[in-house]
C-alpha cells in the first residue's frame, strides 16, 4: 500500500501537536517557540547534570502550555511525560531493567534477578534529588510506586558524574550485568556457544583494567543458562525456566510452582468471565509436582523424544537428557503412557502440540 | 480475444507485458492505472507477498487475486526472535492453508517467516497442492518430524524444503525415509535447526539420487567424517552447511574431505562449523578462492585460525563470525576481502561483563575502510565511539544496513563519556540510502532528531534503551518518511508522541513498544480513533482496565490491517477496538 498524506487520514484531534510547534527544535538557535523566556529544552550534548536541570524545569512549563492543547480528557499525558524523564533517571540506575512496574509481570529469571541489582552500569543521570519532588505526586498511582521505591533505594548509589570522567575504561565499574530478557538480542540457538568451546583465549581487553585476572570469574548461572521450555495444562503461555539455576527437584518444583501460580489464578478468573473485576480468587499454590499427590504433575520430554516423570534419575542426569517441561494435569496421567527410567521406555503415539 | 473501448491494448498483450513484472510494489502500482489494467493485473499475479499476516485476511487475498502460486507470509513481531512476544500470541498459519487448499489448486510456493505450523497443516499442503514446489519455514514452530514426513512422502515435485532456523518437536531422525525411491528432484534441502539425528543412510541415498541439488545443509547430528561421502555424492552442490566440526585428527579423514570439497567445482558457500577445531579448517582451503558466502557463527576457533581462513577468501561477499576474530582478524579481512557486502559479528560471551575477546570498534571502522562495497552490518560489540562511527559513516555511505549492538544499554562514547548521538547521527546523515538501522549505546532524543531530518529513505529501525522524552519517537514518526517497521523497547516513550502521529500508523506495517511509558488510556484512544489499525495491549499481569488508565501497558503492537481485530488472540492479549468490552464505565 502506497503511503497516503498524513494529515488527511487523520481525524484533526489527533493531530494536536501542531508540526512547526515547540516540539521541533530549531537546527540553528535551539531555541523553541512561544515558551517562557526561560531556558528551553536544549538538545545538545551538554554534561548530564546540566541537561537534566534544564529539561526538569522545561518540562514544567511545558506542561504547563501543554495541557491547554489537548482537547480530548485522556489521563494527564504530562504526567507521563514526568514519569520518562525520571523513570529514565531511575532506570539508569536500575541498569538495564525494563520500567518497573512491567518488572513485577516478568515472572522467572527476571523477577529473581530484579533482586540481586548492584551498582548501576553507567550514572548519567545524577540529578535524582531534582526529580524526586516530581515523582512524590505521582505516588499515589499505585501502578507506579514501585519507581518510588526503586529510587529510594537507588539514591545512595549514584555518583556525581565527574567521578565518572577519571574512569578510563566504563567496563571496570561494572559487575557482571545482571541479565536482561530479550537483551543482548540474539537468538536462543546463538546463546551458549562458548560454553560449548574448550579452547578459550585467556580475556584481553584493549583497555587494561587494573584488576584483570587470567582466568574468568566465575559466572553468574543466568548468563551460562540452561533454558527449556515448559508449559502447563489449562495454560496457553508458555515459559522458560534455567534449569542451571537450580541444583534440586525441589528448588525446581517451587520455581514452576512461582511461575505458573499466577497465571493460571488470572486463567481461571478471566474464563469465569471476572474480566473486569481485580482478581478475586486467591492464587493456590501448585504444590505435589513431583509425587503425584498435587492436581498438576511434572513431567519432562528427553532427548529421545519420550515422555518421563520427573524426579525419577539423578539430577544433573535430569539435566543432561531434558528437553522440555510440562505441567499435566494428574487426573490425565494415567491416560498417558509414561516411562521410568527402569522400565523400557514406550514413546507416546501422538506428540503434544 | 477481448477489445476494449477506444484505442487500448487487447488483453492478452497487456497480460504479456505484466508478465515481466514480478515486484508486488511495481503490480500495485499498474493495478491502480485503470479498472481493466487493475483486472488484468490481478488474474495475472502469481506471487503475493503479506508481511504482516494479519493485515489482511485470506479470504480477501484470495478473492482479489485468484490465480496465485506463490505465497509469503509474515507472522510474529521481530522482537519475538528475542523472546519478548509470549508463548500462544498468534500468527497461526492454520486459516491461510485451509482457504488456500480450496482456492488454490495449483500452488507451487508456501514461504513462512515467524508464524505457528502445525503438523496437521504439513499434512493439508503436502495432500492439497499437487505441483508444490518450495517450502520455506523460517523461524517457524509448532510442528514436529511427523508433518515433514507427510510432506517427504506426498510432495512428487518438491524442489525445496528449507526449515532455516525453526523450532522442530524432533520425535526421530525417519522422516527423511519418507522420501519416495523415485524422488529425485531435490533442489535445495535446510535442515540445519534440527536437534536430533536424521536417519543417514536415508539421507546418503537422497543427495546420491537428486541431481540437481545445489543446497544442502545439514544438522549438528551429522558427523564429519561422513561429510566426505555425501559431498561426492553431490560434486555439483553450490551451497554445503556442515554439521559438527570436529573430530580427532586422522589424516585420512583429513585427506578425505579436503579431497571432496575439491572436487566441488560450484561450491560457493558454506555454513555449518560446529564447534570446529582448528585441525580441520584447512580442508576447505582448496575451495576459499571461490567462495562468496561464509558463515562462521558457530565456529568457536579463534583469530589465528580465522584469519588463514579469510585471508584466502578473496571473493567473499558475506561473512557471518563470532567476535573471536577480533580486531586483527577484520583487518585481515579488510585487507583481503574487498568484494565484501555482509559483515556480521556475533559475541560469544554475551553474557560476560568482561569482554572477553579483542574486539573493539576498529575492527568494523578496519572493514568499512578496506571493503568499498560492505553495505549490510550487524555488529556486537563492547565499545563505540562518536569518532569511529562518523569514520565509518564516511567511509560508507552506500552502507544500507547497520544494526550495532553494545552489549550493555546505555554505554556512552568510552572516550569522551558523552552518548552516541553524534555518531548515529553521522551515519544517518551520510548514508543517504540507509534502509534499517538498530541503535545502541547511551542517546539521547537528539539521535531522533537526526534520525528524523536524515533518515528519509529508512524503512525499519530498532530502539533500545535509548531516548529521553517523547520527543524522540515524535522526530522519527513525523520525519521517516518511509518508515514501515518500528520496534521500541524500554525508552521513556509516552501517550503524546503516538497520539501526535496518529496517522502515521496508518502508513506503516507495525510498531512495538515494550517497557516503555504508554498508558492504557492512550491505546484505547488510538483503537477508538484509528479503525484501520489494531491496537494491541500485551499484559501478562492481567487486563488492564484492572488498573488505572495511566498505568502503563507492558507491550504494546499496533499494525495496520483492513481485515479487522483478530480473533484468535489469547488471554493475555487486548485488543483496543472500539467494541471492545473494555472500556471504562
Amino acid at each position: 500500500m502506497e503511503g497516503s498524506s498524513r494529515s488527511e487520514v487523520c481525524p484533526q484531534l489527533l493531530d494536536l501537536i501542531p508540526k512547526q510547534g515547540e516540539w521541533i527544535a530549531n537546527r540553528d538557535g535551539e531555541r523553541r517557540h512561544g515558551l517562557s523566556e526561560e531556558k528551553k529544552l536544549e538538545l545538545r550534548l551538554a554534561p548530564p547534570g546540566e541537561d537534566w536541570s534544564v529539561k526538569d524545569n522545561t518540562k514544567t512549563n511545558h506542561r504547563d502550555r501543554d495541557e491547554s492543547l489537548f482537547s480530548l480528557a485522556y489521563f494527564s499525558p504530562m504526567a507521563s511525560m514526568n514519569h520518562n524523564t525520571s523513570i529514565n533517571n531511575n532506570s539508569n540506575g536500575s541498569t538495564v531493567f525494563s520500567s518497573p512496574w512491567s518488572s513485577s509481570a516478568y515472572q522467572g529469571q527476571t523477577q529473581h534477578n530484579h533482586q540481586q541489582t548492584k551498582a548501576p552500569s553507567f550514572l548519567q543521570f545524577p540529578s535524582t534529588p531534582q526529580s524526586l519532588p516530581v515523582m512524590a505526586q505521582e505516588a499515589s498511582q499505585p501502578c507506579c510506586t514501585k519507581v518510588v521505591d526503586l529510587q529510594s533505594s537507588e539514591k545512595k548509589t549514584f555518583s556525581p558524574s565527574s567521578a565518572k570522567t577519571a574512569v578510563p575504561n566504563s567496563s571496570q565499574k561494572r559487575t557482571a550485568p545482571a541479565p536482561v530478557v530479550g537483551w543482548p538480542p540474539i537468538r536462543s540457538f546463538r546463546k551458549n556457544l562458548a560454553s560449548s568451546s574448550s579452547s578459550k583465549p585467556a580475556p584481553e581487553s584493549q583497555n587494561a583494567a587494573p584488576d584483570k585476572t587470567a582466568t574468568k570469574k566465575p559466572v553468574e548461572t543466568c548468563g551460562k543458562g540452561l533454558f527449556v521450555k515448559i508449559n502447563m495444562d489449562g495454560v496457553p503461555i508458555g515459559r522458560k525456566v534455567d534449569l542451571k539455576a537450580y541444583d534440586t527437584y525441589e528448588k525446581l518444583s517451587s520455581a514452576v510452582d512461582e511461575l505458573f501460580r499466577g497465571l493460571l489464578a488470572a486463567q481461571r478468573d478471566s474464563c469465569a468471565g471476572g474480566v473486569h473485576q481485580k482478581k478475586q480468587e486467591e492464587e493456590k499454590a501448585i504444590t505435589g509436582l513431583l509425587d503425584g499427590s498435587g492436581e498438576y504433575t511434572l513431567v519432562y520430554e528427553d532427548n529421545e523424544g519420550d515422555r518421563m516423570l520427573v524426579g525419577d534419575v539423578p539430577w544433573h542426569m535430569f539435566v543432561s537428557t531434558v528437553k522440555r517441561l510440562r505441567v499435566l494435569k494428574s487426573s490425565e496421567l494415567s491416560a498417558l503412557t509414561l516411562c521410568s527410567s527402569k522400565q523400557d521406555k514406550v514413546p507416546l503415539d501422538s506428540p503434544m502440540k | 480475444m477481448q477489445k476494449m473501448a477506444g484505442s487500448s491494448f487487447p488483453e492478452e498483450v497487456l497480460e504479456h507485458v505484466f508478465s515481466f513484472i514480478q515486484d508486488g510494489k511495481d503490480r500495485n502500482v499498474i493495478s491502480l492505472v485503470c479498472k481493466s489494467w487493475y483486472e488484468i493485473e490481478r488474474w495475472s499475479r502469481r506471487r503475493v507477498f503479506v508481511g504482516n499476516c494479519y493485515a489482511i485476511s485470506p479470504r480477501m487475498v484470495i478473492r482479489r487475486f485468484p490465480e496465485v502460486r506463490s505465497v509469503e507470509l509474515k507472522g510474529k513481531p521481530h522482537f519475538a526472535d528475542f523472546s519478548l512476544v509470549p508463548d500462544g500470541w498468534g500468527g497461526y498459519v492454520g486459516p491461510w492453508i485451509a482457504a488456500m487448499a480450496a482456492a488454490y489448486p495449483w500452488l507451487e510456493e508456501i514461504r513462512l517467516k515467524r508464524m505457528v505450523v502445525t503438523d496437521e497443516g504439513l499434512e493439508l499442503i503436502s495432500k492439497s497442492f499437487k505441483n508444490f514446489k518450495v517450502l520455506v519455514l523460517s523461524s517457524c514452530e509448532g510442528f514436529s518430524t511427523v508433518g515433514l514426513a507427510a510432506i517427504a512422502a506426498n510432495c512428487r515435485n518438491l524442489r525445496e524444503l528449507d526449515l532455516r532456523e525453526s523450532e522442530v518437536e524432533d520425535l526421530s531422525g525417519h522422516w527423511l525415509s519418507h522420501f519416495p525411491d523415485n524422488y529425485t528432484s531435490l533442489v535445495s534441502l535446510n535442515i540445519s535447526c534440527l536437534t536430533s539425528e536424521v536417519s543417514f543412510s536415508a539421507l546418503e541415498r537422497l543427495v546420491g539420487r537428486c541431481p540437481n541439488l545445489r543446497t544442502l545443509r545439514l544438522n549438528r547430528a551429522v558427523p564429519l567424517d561422513r561429510l566426505a561421502n555425501l559431498l561426492r555424492r553431490a560434486p555439483q552442490l553450490v551451497e554445503f552447511g556442515t554439521g559438527v566440526y570436529a573430530s580427532e585428527l586422522r589424516p585420512d579423514v583429513f585427506s578425505n574431505l579436503s579431497g571432496a570439497f575439491s572436487g566441488c567445482k560450484e561450491l560457493k558457500g558454506l555454513s555449518g562449523f560446529w564447534d570446529a577445531v582448528p585441525v580441520y579448517v584447512p580442508a576447505v582451503y582448496p575451495i576459499c578462492s571461490r567462495l562468496t558466502s561464509l558463515n562462521l557463527s558457530y565456529a568457536t576457533i579463534q583469530s589465528p585460525d580465522l584469519i588463514k581462513l579469510v585471508s584466502q577468501c578473496q571473493n567473499l561477499q558475506r561473512l557471518w563470525v563470532l567476535d573471536y576474530i577480533e580486531d586483527t582478524g577484520l583487518d585481515a579481512l579488510a585487507a583481503s576481502c574487498k568484494d565484501l557486502r555482509e559483515l556480521r559479528v556475533f559475541p560469544s560471551d554475551p553474557y560476560e561483563a568482561e569482554p572477553n575477546v579483542s574486539l573493539s570498534e576498529q575492527g568494523l571502522v578496519s572493514v568499512s575502510a578496506g571493503c568499498p562495497k560492505l553495505q549490510s552490518v550487524l555488529y556486537f560489540c563492547r565499545q563505540m565511539s562518536n569518532a569511529a562511527l562518523r569514520t565509518i559513516a564516511r567511509n560508507r555511505p552506500n552502507m544500507t544496513r547497520f544494526r550495532l549492538c553494545i552489549i550493555e544499554p546505555r554505554t556512552p562514547d568510552y572516550v569522551t563519556l558523552q552518548p552516541l548521538d553524534a555518531g548515529f547521527g553521522a551515519i544517518v546523515e551520510h548514508c543517504k540510502d540507509l534502509q534499517r538501522l538498530s541503535l545502541s549505546g547511551l542517546l539521547t532524543d537528539r539521535v531522533f532528531e537526526y534520525i528524523g531530518t536524515f533518515a528519509k529513505k529508512l524503512e525499519m529501525l530498532s530502539v533500545a534503551f535509548a531516548g529521553e522524552s517523547d520527543l524522540g519517537l515524535h522526530h522519527v514518526l513525523s520525519g521517516c518518511e518511509n518508515l514501515r517497521k518500528l520496534e521500541i523497547r524500554d525508552c521513556p516513550f509516552g501517550d503524546k508522541a503516538l497520539l501526535a502521529n496518529a496517522a502515521k500508523l496508518e502508513t506503516m506495517r507495525s510498531l512495538w513498544m515494550s517497557s516503555c511509558c504508554v498508558s492504557f488510556g492512550a491505546c484505547k484512544l488510538l483503537g477508538q480513533k484509528m479503525p484501520r489499525l489494531n491496537v494491541e495491549v500485551i499484559d501478562e499481569r492481567g487486563p488492564p482496565d484492572s488498573r488505572p488508565e495511566s498505568c502503563h501497558v507492558e507491550k504494546l503492537y499496533i499494525y495496520r490491517t483492513v481485515a479487522g481485530p483478530r480473533f484468535d488472540m489469547p488471554p493475555f492479549v487486548w485488543t483496543m477496538d472500539e467494541d471492545s468490552e473494555l472500556r471504562l464505565s
